[in-house]
């Protein structure tokens, strides 16, 4: 391998890392969002709008991203609908992870205990209240290892949005290695970066999964 | 005059070309959840067993997977062995390796997990009626463990379809290089985009959406 | 004679077309306690879910204070402000500790402020024997005294009304005492109450009045003292003998004397 190579083309990785941690961020960030309106709509059965959450579900969890980000990205300009390379890739991993979060906060919401709800509607709560204070905090925090799971999820999912023309790591890596033919070193570096970004997540999901499991509310639903 | 650009798709065997391209990932899918199911057993006893070394081995290659997008994995193969080992791989049989490295790993993981989650008294209860060893594994230790086991590998087996799709990437002529052909020769038709990846997403979600509803139906009754 | 706090009027309550409770109907007076018993299964839990709407009844009325309570879906947690629950499995807010369990129904149903409910929880953890507990996690916390602060959250939100569903049959058998004298203890500060219990020496020792159920109907209804030694109904008899045993030297009739009374 090719140290000097590697040395003076860190810059570029270091920029192609920060398209895909900053666009990753964002995708997250409104996945969760997302994520969250969808499951309470289903939760609160709100008439209408929780059989289209229940739809947008099922699509996105059934298609991959790189087939959502084609229809996004060159499929709706033909019918005027035009966003940026940059806006797609973040409406297209919003729409994959949004179902997942959503998915991922529902199971959280159904190991709540039923006789919690009632116990908490016995005190005279209001179904807000009742949301707020008793039922999700119980819920995230049996839904935090998946929501965790999903985030390291959507930033592998990133690696796609070079056909959007964006240079995030792996499209740095493809043009570095079509113009200098420094296959192995160029892959080294792309696999070093990947690991950068994903090991400080996984390490907080464990983190904060061992402090919740010391918390220790976890008498009521040990799984 | 115009018409809509659906009607390309029943021009000629425009469609049947389309099918014939997600065969083509279809067919690398199949290839891959029956050769990880296989390597999955071997995997899962390497896992359990009592030596230190396989077990290590095992966890590395499942970190692995799960750190490297898959895109990553698939350049490796297919643009970094030929570098090192002078293996020139089509695409396909990198997108096989690629796939079936993953796959197995995380149904190796999943086999684990549903042999491990068989509370240990349901053998001793077993035993403790006078039944043989084999009894136990055919009586009670299996079906047990597939009821826990179907319904994962399910969602497992919908994720490596449409992880499938990634093939494009490396140059195989799959649904949407196939739509993109498509849409090349109907340039005059402006809204043909549209309708081309709108029907290949719609396909993706009719061949994956069947089996995420199996998954889940199995995993009501068996819960 | 004292104000009716609670009055249901031939309630009737099916689940998937099985008849539960099939016209009760009973009145309680401002400081009463009424215990409920009954074979299992024969509708006294139902009974009191339904009271504070945990649970739609398919005819029939429930009023509190003269308000009709029951059949409405809108604004359903004022009602509850004013009908306290405990049910068996305590049901503690596992995340939170016990002086924000406390605190939850009064600061945010009821918008009182913290300090106020704070000094009272605090005075009412003392009489029950748990003011050292205050601020610990309810996981930490035994059975019977899980289930003392249970009380305490109910009664901080003073409500009209206390329901108790069976709180001691989740419990150790040492600690049902510890939990029932806190509720004799209500009982003697005026606390209105229904109870329903298997606990047949704690329902003669703190009821007013006592109903029988079977069926989904009340069958008899009485002063405790009566039901308890001179039941009416043949029914009731029978209850009552299944807290004997048998034994192997003949039956103990000791041992039922031993349950029920004295």
């Amino acid at each position: 391998m090719d140290g000097s190579f590697i040395l003076s083309h860190v810059p570029d990785y270091l920029s192609g890392a920060w398209v895909t941690l900053r666009f990753g961020l964002y995708g997250v960030l409104c996945s969760l969002a997302l994520g969250l309106v969808c499951c309470l709509l289903c939760y609160f059965r709100v008439p209408i709008f929780h059989w289209i959450a229940k739809g947008y579900i099922e699509l996105a969890r059934n298609t991959p991203l790189l087939v959502q980000l084609f229809f996004l990205y060159a499929g709706l300009p033909r019918v005027g609908i035009r966003f940026s390379a940059e806006a797609c890739a973040v409406i297209g991993l919003t729409f994959l992870g949004g179902a997942y979060m959503s998915e991922a906060f529902r199971s959280g919401l159904e190991s709540v205990d039923r006789a919690q709800v009632e116990a908490g509607a016995c005190i005279g709560l209001t179904a807000g209240q009742n949301m707020r204070y008793v039922i999700f905090p119980q819920a995230l925090a049996t839904a935090i290892p998946a929501l965790f799971a999903n985030v390291i999820f959507l930033i592998k999912e990133t690696s796609v949005f070079s056909v959007l023309a964006m240079m995030d790591l792996m499209n740095v890596a493809d043009t570095l290695r079509t113009s200098g033919g420094r296959t192995v070193e160029v892959l080294f570096m792309l696999i070093v970066a990947y690991l950068l970004i994903l090991l400080p997540v996984s390490l907080l999901a464990t983190l904060v999964e061992r402090r919740l499991r010391y918390a220790g509310f976890g008498d009521q639903h040990s799984v | 005059m115009q018409d809509l650009g659906i009607s390309i798709l029943f021009k000629g065997i425009n469609f049947q070309r389309l099918l014939g391209g997600l065969w083509v990932t279809l067919r690398l899918a199949l290839i891959t959840i029956g050769l990880s199911c296989l390597f999955g057993l071997l995997f899962a006893s390497l896992l359990l067993s009592r030596r230190k070394l396989p077990r290590i081995f095992c966890r590395i290659w499942l970190e692995i997977v799960r750190f490297m997008p898959q895109l990553v994995l698939l350049y490796i193969v297919y643009f970094g062995f030929a570098r090192v080992f002078g293996l020139d791989l089509d695409g396909e049989t990198s997108a096989v390796i690629v796939f079936t490295f993953w796959g197995t790993a995380e149904m190796g993981d999943l086999i684990r997990g549903a042999l491990t989650s068989i509370p240990r008294h349901q053998t001793e209860s077993a035993a403790a009626l006078g039944l043989k060893k084999s009894q136990i594994f055919l009586h009670v230790l299996i079906p047990q463990t597939l009821r826990r086991l179907l319904p994962q590998a399910i969602n497992l087996s919908t994720r490596i379809i449409k992880t499938t799709a990634l093939v494009k990437m490396i140059n195989v002529t799959e649904v949407l290089k196939v739509g993109q052909q498509i849409i090349g020769q109907f340039y005059r038709q402006p809204d043909a985009a549209f309708w081309v990846y709108f029907v290949i997403f719609l396909l993706y979600f009719i061949i994956c959406w069947p089996f995420s509803l199996l998954a889940r139906q199995l995993e009501k009754r068996w819960a | 004679m004292a104000d009716t706090i609670l009055r249901v009027e031939n309630v009737y309550k099916s689940f998937d077309g099985q008849d539960v409770l099939r016209g009760v109907s009973l009145q309680i007076r401002e400081g009463e306690v009424v215990v409920i018993v009954g074979p299992s299964g024969c509708g006294k839990s139902t009974l009191l879910r339904c009271i504070n709407g945990l649970e739609t009844i398919s005819s029939g009325n429930i009023f509190l204070r003269d308000e009709k309570i029951s059949g409405r879906t809108k604004d359903l947690h004022l009602v509850r402000q004013k009908i306290g629950m405990v049910f068996q499995s305590y049901d503690l807010f596992p995340h939170m500790k016990v002086m924000d369990n406390l605190l939850l129904g009064p600061t945010r149903a009821l918008s009182r402020p913290r300090a106020d409910v704070e000094k009272e929880a605090l005075e009412m953890l003392e009489r029950v024997g748990l003011k050292d507990k205050a601020y610990a996690l309810p996981r930490t916390l035994s059975g019977g005294q899980k289930q003392r602060t249970a009380l305490v959250r109910a009664m901080l939100m003073h409500p009209e009304i206390l329901l108790l569903d069976e709180i001691t049959a989740a419990l150790d058998p040492e600690m049902v005492s510890e939990v029932l004298n806190v509720v004799i203890d209500l009982a003697r500060g005026g606390m209105t109450m229904a109870i329903v219990t298997h606990e047949m020496r704690f329902a003669e020792a703190v009821a007013d009045r006592v109903l029988f159920l079977e069926d989904g109907v009340v069958l008899e209804e009485g002063k405790p003292e009566e039901f308890f030694h001179t039941p009416k109904t043949e029914r009731a008899q029978r209850f009552l003998q299944s807290f004997t045993y048998a034994s192997k030297r003949g039956t103990s009739e000791k041992q039922s004397k031993n349950n029920l009374g004295d």
